[in-house]
């Protein structure tokens, strides 16, 4: 894989760029004022995409296209929220608790399952297959023995939840640390570097790039496992409402605890973006604009 | 100690690869005297990296005997410097972090380092550019850093593996020039992988030939130019003409014979 560093790295051998020979680029750092301003400049076509999907959707209901039992009108969906604020912050709650607790147990184990098995490679090709065991087994088939084991409490949740994160954790860490250029470590040896600095100091920091994409994958991940853990038994929980408002035929309250869901899903996301641009102030991808960037 | 810098003797170097045993160096004897620049030149892939990973102990010989300071060399050594041909900076430290990360490896004293590190980069004309990120110096600025951080410890041996080779021509001509100040400042040993002829003769007081498959030292010269080379000048001396002629021939009569 060519990681960004590389290609910004070995220039070509023709005429040099216009600041090649002449130094740092001009490149000033942008103050709040301006970040805000170049926000709203790549932001706002995503944001017209939701508001064009969201008229879409008023339009589909308020013309009486289909039948508003199948599909509520927006209207109806924010009432439901509006008119039982409590019962949906509290089981909104209960689901970024279950998530957030997942999330972080999932890159906890993660990043130590990576370091581990970044080691040495016998350690790396025993716990391999059981890594990859534990990703590919259905998680909606193995939920109900975790309520039976763990019972209808938050345990299941959080165990699902971390099954679910933990896979995109580890396969990044892992491709992170094995990622650093080979004669940076050449180079660290005739330091006389010993194995923990050479870890701290060059293959830790330069695993981060890699760390934050698994990161941002198991922060959807992490919420999706807790609605399937509430899925097979719960009484608190987005799950659960949408459980119960599946048995009543409340479409309205279904939407609104699928809109909540989401939303959960991309604020989690949005906050791991935004300390991965805390942390990795440096970071290549942080200087060319990407898909996989919304801040 | 037995005087010189470096010393190979009668080297081999054997690769075992899935197909086959391939042989990367053979019978390869040369010794550096202390202080002294050679330029070792030869085409790609004729094994004179594997020369300078040898000298570091960052390889080993399969056969006979590498010496550093009248050392064997057995692992990894610290008593040297060395430069690729990638700056191989970490992206997340200021120019003068990566200057200082050797000396936070060696676990220099603090103070001594940061002088140091400010000697270098004023030599090296740094200066201005310390607190810059890898990413916003051009390629040329990149490799003073790594040539900063390669000198930061005062190694009696300099390793350079194609330090410029990725520069462009008119940055390689200026890096060429500073480098040769910076020897005759510093004074190290200095053994450079090149394989720009024009590069190797300008610089080096010594060229060693390198043919390839297996890699073979092919001859050795001396270069009688002055101490100090203005580069325009050295360019149109007579002598660097004969130097840079007979190396051409010499390394294309070795391809044609094969």
């Amino acid at each position: 894989m060519v990681t960004h560093s590389q290609s910004a790295r070995t220039e070509p051998a023709g005429p040099p760029g216009p600041t090649s020979s002449a130094g740092v680029s001009e490149r000033a750092r942008p103050g709040i004022a301006q970040r805000i301003l170049g926000f709203t400049e790549r932001g706002w076509r995503p944001i017209a995409l939701l508001v064009v999907l969201f008229f879409a959707w008023w339009a589909v209901t308020a013309a009486e296209l289909i039948e508003p039992y199948l599909v509520p009108s927006p209207g109806d969906t924010f009432d439901a929220i509006a008119s039982r604020p409590d019962y949906f912050w509290e089981h909104t709650w209960a689901t970024t608790y279950e998530t957030l607790l997942g999330f972080v147990i999932a890159a906890a184990v993660g990043v130590f399952a990576a370091v581990v098995m970044v080691q040495s490679a016998t350690v790396e090709k025993t716990l391999y297959p059981l890594l990859l065991f534990a990703q590919v087994i259905p998680k909606i088939a193995i939920a109900p023995l975790f309520v039976v084991w763990l019972g209808f409490g938050i345990g299941p949740k959080i165990v699902v939840a971390v099954l679910m994160a933990f896979f995109p954790v580890v396969i990044s860490m892992v491709t992170g640390l094995k990622s650093v250029d080979p004669e940076m470590l050449q180079l660290s040896a005739t330091m006389g570097a010993k194995p923990g600095q050479t870890f701290w100091k060059i293959r830790f920091p330069a695993s981060l790039p890699h760390l934050f994409s698994g990161l941002k994958v198991a922060a959807t991940m992490a919420v999706t496992g807790a609605v399937v853990g509430e899925f097979v038994g719960a009484d608190a929980g987005l799950g659960f409402v949408i459980l119960q408002a599946n048995g009543n035929l409340d479409t309205p309250v279904l939407f609104a605890g699928l809109l909540i869901m989401s939303l959960l899903g991309v604020l989690l996301f949005v906050l791991v973006e935004w300390l991965e641009h805390l942390v990795l102030p440096w970071h290549a991808s942080r200087r060319t604009e990407g898909v996989t960037t919304t801040l | 100690m037995t005087g010189y810098a470096v010393e190979i003797e009668d080297v081999a170097v054997r690769f075992r690869t899935k197909k086959r045993d391939v042989t990367a160096l053979r019978d390869v004897t040369m010794r550096v005297d202390p202080g002294e620049f050679v330029a070792i030149v030869g085409p790609s892939g004729c094994g004179k990296s594997t020369l300078l990973k040898l000298s570091s102990g960052l390889l080993a010989p399969s056969s006979g005997s590498v010496k550093l300071l009248g050392e064997r060399v057995s692992g990894p050594r610290k008593d040297v410097g060395y430069v690729f041909q990638k700056a191989a900076l970490l992206e997340w430290r200021t120019a003068r972090k990566n200057i200082l990360l050797q000396a936070e490896m060696r676990g220099m004293p603090a103070k001594e380092a940061k002088a140091r590190a400010d000697e270098l980069i004023e030599m090296t004309g740094l200066t201005g550019f310390e607190d810059a990120y890898p990413h916003e110096l051009s390629g040329g600025m990149q490799q003073r850093v790594a040539l900063c951080r390669a000198l930061l410890h005062r190694p009696p041996v300099l390793l350079m593996d194609e330090p410029f080779g990725a520069l462009d021509a008119l940055t390689r001509e200026q890096m060429n020039v500073e480098l040769r100040r910076i020897w005759q400042e510093t004074k190290t040993t200095v053994l450079l992988v090149t394989h720009s002829i024009a590069e190797a003769v300008y610089l080096a007081d010594r060229v060693v030939m390198i043919t390839a498959r297996p890699g073979t030292v092919a001859g050795v010269i001396e270069v009688n130019l002055p101490v100090d080379r203005d580069y325009g000048k050295t360019m149109s001396e007579p002598e660097f003409a004969k130097a840079t002629r007979h190396i051409r021939d010499h390394l294309g009569a070795a391809a044609v014979a094969e």
